[in-house]
């Protein structure tokens, strides 16, 4: 087989699981691509649950499901396994490696040293590629970064065994057997993920999840001001930020990315309708980011009004309804 | 987002990596470029890091005034909470919590301590010695 070829994406299960199909073969994937038959773009606000300190909100699927998702709909199975002993997860590990087959583990990024200082956070949802081990140093494929990179067999340890919130437990997975897709395996499994996506933004019960879970972080930046004080809630608002414009990934930026999914779809199903959600998505991202914008005005300490955190929380309403309407014409279309 | 938009402010990306963004060429259609930042986003991270160091700061008066332990203090600095120390350590909660009184502290046994400056990669004396 030929060696594992790097690629950057904007997020890391996507570059992961994209880098490690076109290893196998699948030419045709890309990162839009896998992002949308994963059903990777979503909204979650989980209220009582702090992350840093802050409000926890997520803008996409959780961790795996992408990879997952997007290998059911085109047939392929994925190999996982988690492991309660180091030792065991280490063996597996170099298994693997000597039989050339690169395989994708999941990481906590806090001891990664490669990685900026400031991103250095207790996240144990990255996503790196290890293909190989060259002076007893594991060779490593980050889709964040431009180029390939190296861990110690101590730092691969830590990484690998970090503590907390989605432990990765060793967690080492791989694509098999893959066979070449048709394109209308591809077209069918288009069509199956926008319907999947636009029921978990419209129709998942309760008011915390989908377009409604961004109506109830505008309400709760309503309240932060007289609840928390205006310190603390300019600190939650700068934690929507940071929670949207993370390293590599992003609120704003997985509108882009879905966008950019759907303009690929019509390539495969030339329904112009793809075409015009596709711009409503791209209006979407592009208020993600005047909203962070109009949000960093808050947590710079420029304005620290009631009345700065009501237009907020009314932008967010808006991005909702835009979405909202997006996922319901989606919902819609008669793609096959 | 238009190509010529993607946002190009010096962030802790420089010399390390640049992020990918999805953007639109002159066509109007996807294409990806690279940033080195975005001061929106620059501004968060700061903020964050600005309440880490205070709340470091605040710990270290607290062991100095002996009112908590530097077993508290690390945590701080390692960005922990008491459930990841607890996850690191393989102590219970309340036994970390226990750990943060300065009096229980001073007669931790040093096997304990040795567990506490592992999850902390620290030394055992840093951690011993630590005066706030």
């Amino acid at each position: 087989m030929e060696p594992y070829k790097h690629i950057q994406s904007a997020h890391c299960e996507n570059g992961v699981a994209t880098g490690l199909l076109q290893h196998h073969g699948l030419e045709f994937m890309t990162e839009p691509l896998m992002f949308g038959l994963g059903s990777g773009i979503f909204y979650i606000h989980i209220p009582f649950l702090m992350v840093n300190g802050g409000p926890a909100i997520s803008y996409r699927s959780m961790p795996g499901w992408i990879f997952s998702r997007a290998s059911k709909l085109l047939g392929i199975k994925v190999n996982r396994k988690k492991f309660n002993s180091e030792k065991e997860a280490f063996e597996y590990l170099n298994k693997q490696i000597q039989l050339g087959n690169p395989v994708g583990c999941q990481v906590g990024v806090y001891n990664l040293p490669y990685f900026p200082t400031e991103y250095r956070f207790h996240f144990n949802a990255h996503n790196i590629v290890v293909y190989g081990k060259e002076n007893g140093n594991y060779l490593v494929s980050d889709p964040v970064m431009e180029t390939v990179t190296t861990l110690t067999e101590e730092d691969m340890r830590k990484v690998r065994f970090a503590k907390g919130p989605l432990e990765p437990k060793g967690h080492v997975y791989y694509p098999e057997n893959v066979k070449q897709v048709s394109k209308e395996q591809i077209q069918k499994a288009i069509s199956k993920a926008i319907k999947r996506t636009s029921f978990d933004m419209l129709n998942i019960p309760g008011p915390i999840a989908g377009v409604d879970g961004i109506h109830y972080t505008a309400n709760q930046i309503r309240k932060w001001r007289s609840k928390l004080g205006p310190r603390k809630a300019a600190l939650y608002v700068g934690q929507i930020v940071r929670m949207q414009e993370e390293i590599g990934t992003g609120g704003g930026g997985f509108r882009f990315l879905y966008a950019a999914f759907l303009e690929q779809a019509h390539g495969y199903i030339p329904n112009d309708e793809l075409l015009r959600l596709s711009d409503e998505f791209t209006k979407a991202g592009d208020m993600w980011r005047a909203s962070a914008i109009n949000m960093g005005r808050i947590f710079k300490g420029r304005l620290n009004e009631q009345k700065d955190f009501e237009e907020s929380a009314d932008r967010l309403d808006e991005i909702a309804e835009v979405e909202r309407q997006a996922f319901k014409d989606l919902r819609k279309l008669k793609l096959l | 987002m238009k190509k010529e938009d993607v946002p190009q402010d010096p962030s802790a990306l420089v010399g390390v990596t640049r992020d990918v963004c999805y953007v639109k060429d002159k066509n109007g259609k996807y294409t990806t470029d690279l940033s080195i930042g975005w001061d929106v986003k620059k501004q968060a991270l700061d903020n964050a890091w600005d309440d880490i160091k205070e709340r470091v700061a605040e710990a270290a008066l607290k062991v100095k005034n002996g009112e908590t332990s530097p077993v508290f203090y690390f945590m701080e600095v390692k960005l922990m909470d008491v459930t990841l120390l607890a996850g690191y350590t393989g102590f219970w909660k309340f036994t970390v919590k226990r750990h943060f009184n300065p009096e229980v502290f001073k007669n931790l046994s040093g096997e304990k301590m040795a567990i506490y400056a592992k999850a902390f990669d620290i030394s055992a004396e840093e951690l011993k010695n630590f005066k706030g």
